[in-house]
Order: C-alpha cells, then sequence, then structure tokens
C-alpha cells in the first residue's frame, strides 16, 4: 500500500510538470501585464523598460519559467540595465515555497492566495453539505419509488436542474429574495458581499449573506448528484444479493442500510472526491454575481490584470488538490469494499 | 395430425419472416429514438428555436439587432418591443435571434473540433499503445486536473484579440466568436478521449481487428473502417451533449467578459450587462429572456441526447 501511494505521488510530478508550463506559457503570452498596470495612465517608455527588466519580463520565456520553479537567488540578474549581470537574484522560486511576487499589490502570492481561502471554503462547504444532504434524499426517493409520479417529477427537474444556466438562478434568487422580498415587505437578503460593513463579519452576519449564493451553487448540482444517485441506488436494487436477503426475509430497512446503502456508496465517494477539490477553485460565477470574495473572483480580478504570480499559484493549488483528492477518494475504495487492493 | 396441419409450420414462419423484415441496428436505433417521448419533445423544442433564430433573421436585420436609441433605454416589454430593450435602446428580441445564431453556431462548430480532437487522439493513444500512449494520457490528465472554466477563462485571455473578424453568410463575425469556438474545441475533448481509448483498448484485440489484419489492413483502415464505427454510438451522445455544454460554457466566459465582444451579441453576453443590481431590480425582462433560451435550448439538446443514449444501447431493449 505505501507503495502504491508512493508510487502515485510520483506519478504527480510529470503532471505537475505539464499543467505549470502549460498554463505558464499560456499565461505570459497573453498580453502585456505593464500595459495595464498605470490604470487608465499608461506608464512611460522608459519606465515601462526599467519595470520589465525589474520584473524579469526582459528574460526568455524558459529562463522566466526556471526563475519562477527553482528561483534566481543563485545566480545573477541585470536590474540596472547595463548590459552586465551584476546583481544576486532574490527569488526562490516556488519548489522552495516562493510563489513571486503580486505585481498588483505587491504582497507574496501565495499570501494572497491563502487569505481568500476561508471566504471560498466557508460558500462552497456548506453548498456542498446541502448538495450532498439532498442529493441523497432525493436520489434515494426517486430510486425506491421507481416510475412513480414523484420519480418522474424529480427527473424532470433534474434534467432542468443541469440544463439551468447559473445565472438564471443567481439572478432570480435575488430578483425574487432580495428585490421582491423587499417590496413586499418582508425581510430581504443582501445580493452582494460576505457581510454588512457596519455589522462587520459577524457569524450571523456571513450566514445571512451566504444563503442566497449557497443556495444557487446547490441547485445545479442537487440535480447532478441526486440523478447519480438514483441510477447507482437502481442498479444496486435490482442485483441479485438484495434479492437473496429479501427472500430471507430481512426486513426492508435492514436490506437498505446493510446491504445496498454501502455498496452503492461506492460510486458516490468517486462523484464527491472528484468534486472536493473544486471547493478551493470557488464558483469563478457565482462569487463574481454576489461578490463574494472567494479564490474565483480572486482569480478574475487577477487575471484581468495577467498578474501571473497569483495565477499560478491559484492553478497550482489546486491542480495538487485534485492530484491529492484522486489519490484518497482511491484509498476510500479499499475501505469501503476490501475485495479492492492495490499494489 | 393431419397434412394440413404437418404444412403448417413453413407457411406460418414465411409469415412471420414477412411481418417481421431484417431490421438493420440502425433502423432499431432509430425505432426506439422515435419512441422516446421525452427525446421527441426535446426534438421539437430544438427544432422551433432553429426556426426562432432563422426565420426571425429574415424579419430582423442584424443592423436592426445592433441599433440603438438610448431615448428608449430599458422600456419594459410592449407591441412594438416583445422582450422590452436593453440599457442603450436596443431591441432585445432581435438581438435574442442574432445572438442565438451565434450561440447555436458555436455550440455546433466547438463540438465538431471537440469530437476531432478527442476521437484522433484517444483513438491512436488506444491503438498505438506505449510511448504514445503514456505521453497523450498524461497531457489528457493534466488538462483534466484544471477546472474546466477556469482554463476556459485563460485561453479566452490568451486568443483574445488575435483573430481578425471574418465574412460568412453574409454576416460579418466578430474574432471573438472564433476564439470562442477554438478554445471550447480545445478544452472540451479529454473526457471523450478517454472513452474512445477504452473501447479502442478492448475492440483492438478481437477477431475481425484480427481478420482485417490478416487481410493486409493498413492501421489507418483498421482505426477508421473497423474500431471508430463500432464506437460511433458513444461518440455521438458526447456530441450531442457536447454541444449543450459548449452553450453554457460559451454564456459563462462571455458573461464573464471574456467571451464574445460587442456589438455581436450571444446569449452570455447579453447578460453581461444584467449583473448590475439596478438592472435585475428594474428590467427583469433583460436577463428573463435570454436566460430562458439558453435553459430552453440545453435542456432539449440533454433531453436529445440522453434519448440517444437509450436508442443506441443495445442492452435497452425494454421499449422495442
Amino acid at each position: 500500500m505505501t507503495g502504491y501511494v508512493l508510487r502515485r505521488l510520483l506519478q504527480a510530478i510529470p503532471l505537475l510538470i505539464i499543467v505549470s508550463v502549460v498554463i505558464f506559457v499560456l499565461l505570459q503570452s497573453a498580453g502585456d501585464p505593464l500595459a495595464i498596470m498605470g490604470g487608465r495612465v499608461p506608464p512611460r517608455p522608459d519606465d515601462r523598460e526599467r519595470l520589465r527588466r525589474q520584473l524579469g519580463l526582459d528574460q526568455p520565456m524558459l529562463t522566466q519559467y526556471l526563475y519562477w520553479l527553482i528561483g534566481n537567488d543563485w545566480t545573477l540578474v541585470d536590474r540596472d540595465g547595463d548590459g552586465t549581470a551584476d546583481t544576486p537574484g532574490v527569488r526562490r522560486g516556488v519548489l522552495r515555497g516562493d510563489f513571486g511576487q503580486s505585481i498588483v499589490t505587491n504582497q507574496p502570492a501565495i499570501d494572497i492566495v491563502l487569505s481568500r481561502i476561508p471566504n471560498t471554503l466557508i460558500l462552497s462547504v456548506s453548498s456542498q453539505m446541502v448538495i450532498i444532504v439532498a442529493g441523497l434524499g432525493l436520489g434515494l426517493l426517486s430510486a425506491l419509488r421507481q416510475y412513480s409520479r414523484l420519480d418522474n417529477a424529480l427527473t424532470t427537474l433534474t434534467f432542468i436542474g443541469f440544463s439551468m444556466p447559473i445565472f438564471l438562478i443567481a439572478v432570480g434568487f435575488m430578483y425574487i429574495f432580495a428585490v421582491k422580498f423587499r417590496e413586499w415587505g418582508l425581510p430581504y437578503f443582501p445580493t452582494s458581499g460576505m457581510f454588512d460593513p457596519r455589522e462587520g463579519p459577524t457569524v450571523a452576519q456571513v450566514a445571512w449573506h451566504l444563503i442566497l449564493p449557497m443556495m444557487s451553487i446547490a441547485i445545479i448540482s442537487v440535480a447532478r448528484y441526486s440523478r447519480y444517485i438514483r441510477s447507482t441506488m437502481l442498479e444496486t436494487i435490482n442485483s441479485d444479493y438484495i434479492r437473496t436477503a429479501r427472500a430471507k426475509g430481512l426486513s426492508e430497512r435492514g436490506i437498505l442500510y446493510h446491504h445496498a446503502f454501502k455498496n452503492a456508496a461506492l460510486p458516490i465517494v468517486t462523484l464527491i472526491g472528484l468534486d472536493l477539490p473544486g471547493l478551493l477553485a470557488g464558483a469563478v460565477v457565482t462569487e463574481s454575481i454576489f461578490a463574494w470574495p472567494g479564490m474565483g473572483l480572486l482569480f478574475l480580478e487577477h487575471l484581468s490584470r495577467l498578474d501571473y504570480a497569483v495565477l499560478m499559484a491559484i492553478l497550482l493549488m489546486i491542480t495538487v488538490a485534485v492530484i491529492v483528492f484522486q489519490l484518497l477518494t482511491d484509498l476510500t475504495y479499499t475501505w469501503l469494499d476490501p475485495r479492492i487492493r492495490y499494489a | 395430425m393431419t397434412t394440413a396441419e404437418l404444412s403448417a409450420p413453413p407457411s406460418s414462419l414465411a409469415h412471420l419472416h414477412a411481418a417481421r423484415p431484417m431490421r438493420s441496428p440502425t433502423r432499431i436505433a432509430l425505432g426506439r429514438f422515435l419512441r422516446h417521448r421525452a427525446a421527441m419533445v426535446g426534438m421539437i423544442i430544438l427544432i422551433g428555436i432553429i426556426l426562432y433564430v432563422v426565420v426571425g433573421s429574415l424579419i430582423f436585420s442584424e443592423a436592426e439587432a445592433n441599433y440603438n436609441d438610448t431615448s428608449l433605454r430599458l422600456q419594459p416589454p410592449s407591441a412594438l418591443h416583445p422582450f422590452g430593450t436593453d440599457r442603450v435602446g436596443r431591441d432585445i428580441l432581435a438581438r435574442t435571434i442574432y445572438g442565438g445564431q451565434i450561440s447555436l453556431i458555436i455550440g455546433f462548430v466547438s463540438m465538431l473540433i471537440e469530437i476531432s480532437l478527442g476521437t484522433a487522439a484517444g483513438a491512436i493513444a488506444g491503438y498505438y499503445g506505449g510511448l504514445i500512449d503514456t505521453v497523450l494520457m498524461r497531457f489528457t490528465e493534466a488538462m483534466l486536473s484544471i477546472p474546466s472554466l477556469v482554463l476556459l477563462l485563460v485561453m479566452a485571455k490568451f486568443f483574445g484579440g488575435k483573430i481578425a473578424d471574418i465574412e460568412l453568410f453574409g454576416r460579418t463575425f466578430s474574432g471573438s466568436v472564433l476564439v470562442i469556438i477554438l478554445i471550447l474545441g480545445l478544452t472540451s475533448w479529454m473526457e471523450l478521449s478517454r472513452i474512445v481509448r477504452s473501447n479502442v483498448l478492448v475492440l483492438k484485440e478481437s477477431d475481425f481487428v484480427l481478420a482485417a489484419r490478416a487481410m493486409g489492413a493498413s492501421d489507418k483502415r483498421i482505426i477508421l473502417a473497423h474500431l471508430l464505427p463500432n464506437s460511433m454510438a458513444t461518440i455521438i451522445v458526447a456530441a450531442t451533449l457536447g454541444v449543450a455544454t459548449a452553450i453554457l460554457s460559451e454564456a459563462y466566459v462571455s458573461f464573464l467578459g471574456l467571451g464574445v465582444q460587442a456589438p455581436t451579441a450571444s446569449w452570455g453576453n447579453i447578460l453581461t450587462e444584467a449583473q448590475e443590481f439596478q438592472i435585475i431590480k428594474d428590467a427583469p425582462w433583460y436577463w428573463l429572456f435570454p436566460s430562458l433560451l439558453i435553459l430552453l435550448t440545453v435542456l432539449s439538446i440533454n433531453y436529445v441526447g440522453d434519448g440517444l443514449r437509450d436508442a443506441l444501447d443495445p442492452r435497452t431493449d425494454k421499449r422495442v
């Protein structure tokens, strides 16, 4: 087992290198971050030249990637533009935990990214919990009453759910629960941010602001989950060992809990395991509609400024999370189903 | 037992034969598909939407869709403007017609790119195996490990403004339309390539491939004439659902301002401006009609895809 885990982790290295090279090249060729640095006032040509040199953007792309990966403190760089490399570099590189400085705020990129993680997790973990509970409930209900009127209605709703553009739900919710509720004199929900600045980030405030974005995210994924759970449950219920259990006269409840559900859990674990790293990535569209200061919004803001240090930090973090959670998912299998063994 | 009874079996067999002629798999699948109620409803809605964007463009010219009159901004739906007007006074009905053309073209063409890339990568990796397989599949995994919307946005930023406008069917398409088609195709082929690869891995060991090879068929011929036709069902279903995903993704990217650029309308970029709270509040028609059209289109395509999956899967015989 240890050997298996080690091998999987080793396989992750080329994967991370491919991802980082692809994204690095795309971002570096996407435009000139200096052109938009001064906002509406573009920097003067000689300032631009100096900045480019100081940020190391004048180097060939391969050199820049190397400096990003392993740092440049082992070599000399030309900072003053006299043609000779005479100043020792200061960057330590990603491999030693230095993700570089944001060119927008001049803070370490990793600090900016880490500071958004709690905000994004509040939103994504709470919606994921709603999704799992509601998805399991509706999926099981559908499966146990296959082809009933309830099942047909839920099937139609799930199809609508995963064909629904998330902004229709988000904006529709805003219209009903913020605009109309206010007109009708009901308590209405806030539509942007995490808390009322006058009240500060109290638990009650954050929870109150959380409801609309959380429900918008949940509705779409509940559709996907319940559909999936319905089909795995149906497959299990119709299998031979369930019929055997029934023939032995076990109670329907016992059959469901002890026999069916545990076996149907395997594909569900896969689904959840694959979704968990996405929680870190945040929900770009939802966060942007509700101005929720999470990872998705951070990504959008820094993408428009081509701040590659921060963007690379976000993307690398997500990729690592994907790899780790895939491994954890595979290890959970062995616990749920002892027949599965990895060598 | 009389002679009449003895002679009966042949005639009843002949009768059976006449009543149930040999049906080809395609015909059986078509029959199943036509009996799939949800798929038929989806098909009808889809045809309706295609008629809406085609016939609509014969009634309104594109110039009308882009004509703005700021004295008419944010007008609620009326007889003159059934879907109301947007914030610079353009007719939203006309814009959803032309935006719909763009969205449907984007969905369809990027699906073609997705299918070609995914099938090619999957077939090559599965058939040749070895180093080619390892390299291709590692690359596929790497692409899959980046959240698709994030990857799309990075690519949109990369290609943005690099492609010139083109003229087609008498319309000028903004370069941003080509960009979005390209990036949607380039970021969506991975799932399909894995499915095709696993199909090919199984099929290439089968006897008919061995027979073809013994008869001297080239690798190219074996892949194109023997392996891929056997994966066709999977590919067709993936293609259908691919159009739906592409239309949704286009809407998201355009909504975030990195997709189709004004004045060319798409269902997604009509909604970009609707993000403002004042518009959400005072002009619900602005965001309601375009997003309902997206919902209807994607929903009907998903139903058609579901019907195709049931129809093409030989194991579902309950409806035959």
